[in-house]
């Protein structure tokens, strides 16, 4: 098994290499539908700017083949913007279209806390979490985002706290995503990305 | 559940070894950044700076290696900067493995460096780093490394800087910088209060109390420093003991 991570152009691709790399786990690029088709697991990192990563779906004409992929059953898992993408919308994209897996949208964060909500903090689980397998309650992962969703409760498995409470790792079936960024977030992200591995291995 | 306050090693480099001056003169040598990045990143340190403080042309490729054999060392995040002067400058230090670029005296030059940056990579990823120094009342922006005035008001330009897309400040005082007498709070809550975006307090740092009082009086959301981590002066374990002890939310790596 080896992970395919969407190289759409975002600046974390080389640190989630690295962190897979040190977990001793196979990992590829590809930015064409082929390579998302023959993936036995995907890993979309997303750092920047929502409409950059909707846009750069549809010119690569990535969006059909990455759906199809899920609904076939392969494991994602998204980080950061790769889980802001999972909903209809986000306020920070405008009319743009998510891949509308999950209810609800994406929203900017409160005005009234310092943002980006930047740096680490720490997460209230919902329910059992594959993906926080072996973590301790009270470890830091690191965060750095304006946006989040702020009403997914079905498929969120923890939350965090910044202004108001938002999903912080997202499970659904075959779906994993995080705000997060694992390959950022030291021993404790290592963990989360090892458990997505094993997962889909 | 809080956000945790950030303690922030710096690794100022000549491009390929890391050196530290007192009040930004009088350079010396601190030793291999590489190695000094795995020492932060096993201590717990929350992310690391690196700066080309020489900053010159010539050494740009040698300066863009250092942060590749860095950023391969790190599972925290990772700034660098140092004569950022263009978007193709930041492109180069992102490619290289940075998280976030710091751009200093060219967007004092040319503000919409700030918003090119920005719309590239996302106002999480650009560090707006100001040199200040009191001036009567308040305080001016200095360049090139500290030594001149931009004849600009710090506040203005912080509050400038974030409506332009910075989306982080690096706040260094000069008068303090290198000096271990601690962080200017003054500065740092007048800062910290007129923006919006997450400030890094800098310059000053000694003692474990310097860094409560940043925090707690200086509203500041991270702290930074150098010679005191690279000297062994202070281990950053310790300090976040002392941190936690006095109250102030804390990260350790389990």
């Amino acid at each position: 098994m080896r992970v395919t991570i969407l190289d759409y152009g975002a600046g974390n691709v080389p640190s989630v290499e690295r962190a897979l790399r040190r977990l001793g786990a196979e990992s590829h690029r590809s930015d064409s539908p082929e390579g998302i088709s023959k993936a036995d697991a995907l890993l979309l990192p997303g750092v920047g700017h929502y409409a950059a990563l909707v846009r750069a779906l549809d010119e690569k004409h990535l969006r059909a083949p990455l759906l199809y992929a899920i609904h076939r059953g392969v494991p994602f898992l998204g980080i950061c913007l790769g889980l802001q993408v999972l909903f209809k919308s986000s306020e920070e994209g405008g009319q743009l279209q998510g891949l509308n897996l999950l209810p609800g949208i994406v929203s900017a964060l409160p005005p009234n806390v310092k943002l980006p909500h930047m740096g680490w903090n720490q997460l209230v689980k919902k329910r059992d979490s594959s993906l926080l397998a072996g973590v301790d309650a009270g470890a830091y992962f690191y965060f750095a985002h304006s946006y989040a969703a702020l009403d997914s409760h079905g498929p969120t498995a923890a939350t965090c706290s910044h202004g108001a409470e938002f999903a912080a790792v997202i499970e659904q079936n075959n779906i994993y995503a995080v705000q997060f960024h694992p390959e950022k977030s030291g021993d404790s992200g290592a963990r989360v990305l090892q458990n997505f591995v094993r997962r889909a291995a | 559940m809080t956000l945790a306050h950030r303690i922030i090693p710096c690794l100022d480099t000549d491009g390929e070894r890391v050196v530290k001056g007192v009040n930004f003169l009088g350079l010396r040598d601190a030793g291999d950044p590489v190695a000094l990045a795995a020492r932060y990143n096993t201590e717990g340190a929350d992310e690391l700076v690196v700066l080309d403080i020489a900053a010159s042309r010539d050494r740009r490729p040698t300066f863009l290696e250092t942060i590749r054999c860095v950023a391969a060392k790190l599972a925290i995040p990772l700034t660098a900067g140092g004569g950022i002067r263009t978007l193709e400058d930041g492109r180069a230090v992102v490619r290289a493995g940075a998280d976030k670029v710091t751009v200093n005296t060219a967007a004092v030059e040319r503000p919409e460096l700030i918003s090119e940056l920005s719309r590239e990579f996302g106002a999480q990823a650009v560090v707006l780093a100001i040199d200040a120094k009191r001036a009567g009342g308040h305080w001016e922006v200095m360049v090139r490394g500290g030594r001149e005035s931009a004849s600009l008001d710090a506040t203005e330009w912080a509050r400038m800087g974030v409506a332009a897309g910075a989306g982080e400040i690096l706040l260094t005082s000069v008068d303090r910088d290198g000096t271990q007498s601690g962080f200017d709070v003054a500065l740092t809550v007048a800062i910290s209060r007129a923006v919006t975006v997450p400030v890094i307090a800098s310059g000053g740092a000694k003692s474990p109390q310097h860094f409560v009082e940043i925090f707690q009086e200086g509203a500041a959301d991270a702290a930074l420093a150098a010679s005191i981590f690279h000297d062994q002066v202070q281990s950053i374990r310790t300090l976040k003991e002392f941190l936690a002890a006095s109250g102030v939310a804390v990260r350790f790596p389990c």
